[in-house]
């Protein structure tokens, strides 16, 4: 790979001005995708603002009524946490189907809400269930947040530092992982929350998207019969070696459904 | 002699100790003093004409030694890379044989064909250097499948050779097979393409060439198979280097399957450059790299067409194959989809007529090759789709089908009508423990269970025959093969009586470092820790070609028991010399020369030691020393055959194919070690199962841009898509060679792609499907249940 | 920039390019050629080391990032002549072939083991979806952490 500075500032404000110090910075978390982007030589930033030195990034706490994971809270770290495994287990089984386990091991929550790789599975839990993106300047909504293909809201130089999920009433997600990658070709997460019933699709298209269609569908009645017939359209949807969008589009419905039976069979009602 | 450490003892593995403690000693982990790093400036097009190399700015770099273009390689006379094995198609017209220069000249004719080579002080140098030689191309329209390469007007990948044509070639007698379709009562037709894959042995290729100007000498460490293929290979036809110049080493070595069995372009110019550059040069493939650089494997598209009587006898076969063998030739790339394909498509069958036409054709894409099985895994399937075909339109059970054209058992030794003359075998059993191990009348129950999870369950089974033991030199030369393929041992015999072996065959992941002991350890009577065996070395060892096409035990094994027989003659007399007795009078077991009728005897060892410190010797008959060299050329090929039965389940809402249950009978002939060769046929199984369900090599149609670059798109097996795989042997020894081994390298390979189509292809039978390509991919398996108006009402 | 940490139970003080990563740290220049590159896609797990008792990817770790962790490399899991118990049970049930990925496959199954004292074949397979074998077709791997967790907790209990 090319040449970087490399810094491991111990604050959130060393690590602002690090990063401010030049546009080509960029931070650092767990490293899963940018660094094989820089073997590869596909980025070359001028330096890389490791965040993991930063104590109050990393952790969980739970509240009466939300769960925030620390930025460079690694995947293994979630999929494990007793707390999250019995108020929002959906979301710890997400973590434990990230990647591998070497992958889980030093993988980073905000290191993928941040990266926002069309095909990750962090983004679908964040918009499902109403997540806030804190950051060094304040908070993002998930609704806003993710604003294309590896696009996000967030401003040069700002921080993912903590992501705050509501703890729903009911939650299941439910993958097709891509046989090579194992990154999701489709993934859907179904959550019941107070606002009502809110449904996320990663991988199928260039950025996560809520399915409306299937809100609204599952809005009138929570079972995976309420799905049967519906068609998904082809439109903007992702086709590659591995699936195309026909293919795409049925995997959104049979997940779905697949997502309401596990939701509906776990019986958790937060 | 021992039942724990001799032939048939499950002996673990002496080669271990060093893997487990990361002690190895591959390729990449080689450091010289002063060595610098190369990489490869490769194309990015399919197709183009290579204008110009501005290597300038480039050379300018910090810590660029040099950078060195086909235009230097022509400078200095360095040859194109050989094809070893051409073949002679209809008309007596020899395969074409296109120049393949080391480094492109005038054009490039693959994504990933490599222009030039940076040679830097560290790799972060070479990489930059690396981006900064600026390559001019005129990109020109790629060819790309075998079928367009074949249209009229297609583009030409070779200027001199309009057709793309490489060889036109047949078998088998096309009249015969006319007349047996003409009284046919039924005819099963069957298109199919054989998948192409890139075999990636986890270890990605290296090479390490440094130059020695006192002594004029050239030592290659690299990642092959055959070392001192290599040395001929590269140092007569490529570098023109004095063979007594050379050495080439291939240490440990991570994995082969074929891929690390041609002599490769970056060999040649990796130890070019150690002395152009005069510093060792190290040259590592990084893993995409290495899918835009080794060989590829497999690439047919195949008509097949069965005739049968009314009883579901064979009659005769008839298929027509286009072969892909990519943008030049690699070392054996002609012989793969010819010799090594059509003469085994009269698998286990009686088939009296066989005709069978195969153009190998050459497209923009990388050099098609040998790859584990080669050759055989397609004519295997082939066959036993066809064979499945015709029974489910005959409405003939599959395994009966078989029973009824089999081979029968009296009838071997067995001419086949496609040349092959078949030792041993028995088929027969292997299919009658297959089934009873999978409980093949029990399947409709298991399919019911399926069916109330919601799940299509299909049954597959295969028998075949290969041929492999590469090869008897009398057969393969008649068969194009430029040289001989037999192979060598040498037994030496320390005064200790401890053994070091040398071998011409190369271990990189068989285990012959055991195996070759426990042959020893058998025939000379000492335990298998007093004995060391040595490969891969050109230095150290005699000659030797290699280890491919599952010949190490039969060919080098036999070698190697030859030389054992010898070491015994010595020893015999040298006893008799000892015991004052007559050498027909001395006798040789377990490990102990004895003089028939008395209780006088003479261990191994003290005859070694006589060997080195005689006393007394009749000189004129009997030369110090224990060490004895054997060659063997075998007499036929080795036929191991088999029957495989997989069951799969499909989730017809995804399409997703899980393989549940797989058992495999396979007659590899004695069994030196059964659990190195239960090892070497389970991996062979699950690499057959890579293709059948996971792995795909694609390239787009129009780009010619390698689609599947990476383990992000090429879908390596992974350990959680198996079930535990059942494998049993069941023995008929091979008739010609001392040890009755036939070889179980490839069997796995060979038999398991047809045996997971046949089950995948039995699960979605209901829905009027004969037929699945590979690999049986989710989309590719949902689009089959939807088009059938299957998939939505699916629960 | 120089780095501290512990590698095989050893302290270890080395300068670092920041672009280094862990894999080109330990084969290129502590001579510990035991952790393989298979890849570069972080995929085929050839490179697995503990970080923090953790398995890691090397090929996708800095160097840099280093400070002050504890690394265990295949090199430093024997007791001295004495095998890992992992790494006797690879042995044992023939989980290994040509060796290439068998250093990171036998990291990656201890930390597993740790975790795991009688694991189903299944556990097993699913754990070791990010280490890449083409030789054994996986199956005698799978009896080698069974049987290597089954002897990592005898001989804890024995201890």
């Amino acid at each position: 790979m090319r040449t970087f500075d490399y810094v491991r500032p111990a604050t959130l404000p060393e690590a602002l001005s690090a990063l401010a110090a030049s546009p080509e910075a960029r931070a650092l978390g767990g490293g899963m995708s940018l660094v094989p982007a820089l073997k590869l030589r596909l980025a070359a930033p001028s330096a890389l603002v490791d965040l993991r030195g930063i104590p109050e990034l990393r952790g969980i706490r739970i509240t009466d009524d939300a769960i925030v994971i620390g930025a460079t809270t690694t995947h293994a770290d979630v999929a494990a946490h007793p707390a999250i495994l019995d108020r929002l287990p959906a979301l710890a089984a997400l973590a434990g189907g990230i990647g591998d386990p070497q992958v889980r091991n030093c993988g980073t929550i905000g290191g993928v809400v941040a990266n926002n790789d069309p095909s990750a599975d962090y983004p679908a839990a964040l918009l499902a269930l109403g997540a806030s993106i804190e950051t060094s300047r304040g908070s993002h909504a998930a609704d806003d947040f993710f604003t294309g293909m590896f696009e996000t809201a967030l401003a040069p130089g700002e921080i993912v530092t903590a992501i705050r999920f509501p703890i729903p009433k009911q939650a299941a997600y439910e993958k097709f992982k891509s046989p090579a990658s194992r990154y999701a070709l489709v993934g859907v997460f179904v959550a019941v929350t107070a606002g009502g019933v809110r449904v996320a699709v990663t991988g199928a298209a260039s950025c996560v998207f809520r399915a409306e269609m299937i809100e609204s569908a599952l809005g009138e009645r929570l079972a995976p019969e309420s799905l049967e017939g519906l068609r998904f359209s082809t439109d903007g949807l992702n086709a590659d070696m591995h699936a195309d969008a026909p293919f795409r589009a049925h995997l959104i419905g049979v997940l779905a459904r697949r997502a309401v039976s596990k939701l509906l069979a776990t019986g958790k009602v937060n | 002699m021992n039942a724990r450490t001799g032939i048939g003892a499950s002996l673990l593995r002496k080669e271990d100790l060093r893997f487990v403690t990361g002690r190895g000693n591959y390729v990449a982990d080689i450091q010289r003093p002063g060595m610098a790093i190369g990489v490869f400036v490769r194309s990015p097009h399919a197709h183009a004409r290579l204008l110009s190399i501005d290597t300038t700015a480039a050379k300018a770099m910090p810590g660029v030694v040099g950078i060195y273009t086909g235009a230097d390689l022509d400078a200095d006379g360095v040859g194109g890379l050989p094809c070893a094995w051409p073949v002679t198609g209809k008309g007596n017209t020899p395969s074409k044989e296109p120049v393949h220069p080391a480094l492109a000249r005038g054009k490039v004719r693959h994504v990933g064909d490599p222009v030039a080579f940076v040679v830097a002080d560290t790799m972060v140098q070479a990489k930059n250097a690396a981006e900064a030689v600026v390559v001019e191309y005129e990109p020109l329209p790629a060819v790309v499948g075998v079928l367009d390469a074949l249209k009229p007007g297609a583009t030409a990948v070779f200027d001199d050779i309009p057709d793309n044509v490489c060889v036109d070639w047949e078998v088998g007698d096309a009249a015969a097979t006319d007349a047996a379709f003409a009284k046919a009562a039924h005819v099963a037709r069957l298109s199919l393409v054989n998948n192409r894959l890139v075999g990636n042995p986890m270890e990605p290729r290296a090479a390490v060439a440094e130059h020695d100007p006192s002594r004029g000498s050239h030592t290659l460490w690299t990642t092959s198979q055959f070392p001192h293929i290599v040395k001929l290979l590269m140092g007569n036809f490529v570098l023109h280097l004095p063979q007594h110049k050379i050495r080439v080493v291939s240490p440990d070595v991570g994995g082969g399957f074929g891929v690390k069995q041609f002599h490769y372009a970056e060999e040649a110019v990796v130890t070019w450059a150690a002395k152009k550059a005069l510093r060792p040069v190290k040259w590592v493939c990084e893993r995409s790299e290495g899918f835009l650089s080794d060989a590829h494997g497999r690439d047919h598209v195949t008509e097949a067409e069965l005739a049968l009587d009314e009883r579901g006898k064979f009659l005769g076969l008839r298929v027509r194959t286009i072969a892909n063998m990519g943008g030049y030739l690699s070392t054996f790339g002609p012989n793969i989809p010819t010799n090594l394909y059509g003469l085994l498509l009269a698998g286990v069958y009686t088939t009296p007529a066989i005709y069978c036409e195969v153009k190998a054709v050459f497209t923009n894409t990388l050099p098609v090759d040998a790859y584990r099985g080669a050759g055989r895994p397609e004519a295997t399937f082939v066959l036993e789709r066809i064979v499945d075909v015709a029974a489910s339109e005959m409405g003939i059970d599959k395994a009966e089908i078989r029973r009824r054209n089999m081979i029968p058992p009296d009838a071997y030794p067995y001419k086949t009508p496609v040349m092959m003359e078949y030792d041993s075998g028995d088929p027969g059993g292997c299919l009658d423990r297959a089934l009873a191990a999978i409980d093949w009348t029990g399947f409709g129950k298991r399919r019911a269970e399926s069916a109330s999870r919601g799940k299509l369950r299909g049954i597959g089974l295969t028998t075949y025959i290969e041929a492999c033991g590469l090869a008897p030199s009398r057969i393969a030369t008649r068969l194009g093969a430029r040289g001989g393929l037999f192979e060598s041992a040498t037994v030496r015999v320390h005064p200790t009586g401890d053994v070091t072996v040398l071998m011409g065959t190369h271990s990189h992941g068989q285990g012959h470092e055991t195996t070759c002991s426990q042959i020893v350890s058998e025939r000379l009577g000492i335990p298998p820790e007093n004995i060391e065996v040595v490969f891969g070395d050109t230095d150290r060892v005699q000659f030797g070609l290699g280890t491919y096409g599952s010949r190490s035990a039969a060919v080098g094994g036999s070698a190697l028991a030859k030389a054992t027989d010898k070491v015994i003659v010595k020893g015999r007399k040298i006893a008799a010399h000892m015991l004052e007795a007559s050498e027909e009078d001395v006798t040789f077991a377990d490990g102990r020369f004895s003089v028939a009728g008395t209780d006088l005897s003479k261990t191994f060892q003290d005859v070694a030691l006589m060997a080195h410190y005689p006393v007394d010797y009749p000189l004129e008959i009997l030369e110090p020393g224990l060490e004895e060299q054997a060659f063997y050329d075998p007499v036929n090929f080795t036929f191991p055959c088999g029957a495989h039965i997989a069951e799969v389940e499909i989730d017809p809402e995804t399409g997703v194919v899980s393989l549940v249950d797989y058992v495999a009978v396979d007659d590899v002939g004695t069994v030196i070690n059964p659990m190195i060769v239960d090892g070497q046929i389970v991996g062979g199984i699950v690499q057959g199962v890579g293709q059948a369900l996971f792995e795909d090599c694609v390239y787009d149609e129009s780009s010619g841009q390698l689609l599947s670059g990476s383990f992000m798109d090429y879908c390596l097996p992974r350990a959680d898509q198996f079930p535990q795989i059942t494998v049993q042997t069941h023995v008929t020894p091979c008739t010609h060679n001392a040890l009755g081994v036939k070889g179980c390298g490839e069997v796995g390979t060979i038999a398991s792609p047809a045996t997971v189509i046949n089950a995948v292809v039995d699960a979605l039978a209901h829905l009027g499907v004969n037929h699945v390509d590979m690999p049986a991919s989710p989309n590719r398996v949902w689009r089959i249940i939807n088009d059938a108006g299957f998939g939505q009402t699916a629960k | 920039m120089q780095i501290r940490f512990q590698l095989n139970g050893k302290p270890v003080t080395v300068d670092v390019p920041p672009h280094e990563l862990l894999s080109e740290l330990l084969r290129d220049r502590l001579g510990l050629t035991g952790t393989h590159v298979g890849c570069d896609t972080s995929q085929c797990g050839a490179c697995v080391v503990h970080v923090d008792g953790r398995s890691v990817k090397s090929c996708t770790t800095l160097a840099a990032a280093l400070e002050g962790a504890t690394v265990t490399s295949i090199e430093g899991l024997a007791d001295g002549a004495a095998l890992h118990p992992m790494q006797q049970a690879f042995h044992e049930k023939h989980g290994l072939q040509c060796g290439f990925c068998t250093p990171g496959m036998i990291m990656s199954s201890v930390e597993f083991a740790k975790n795991n004292p009688d694991p189903t074949p299944e556990a097993v397979r699913h754990w070791l979806e990010g280490n890449f074998c083409r030789c054994t077709g996986y199956q005698n791997i799978v009896s080698s952490v069974q049987a290597g967790a089954a002897a990592m907790h005898a001989q804890r209990k024995g201890a």
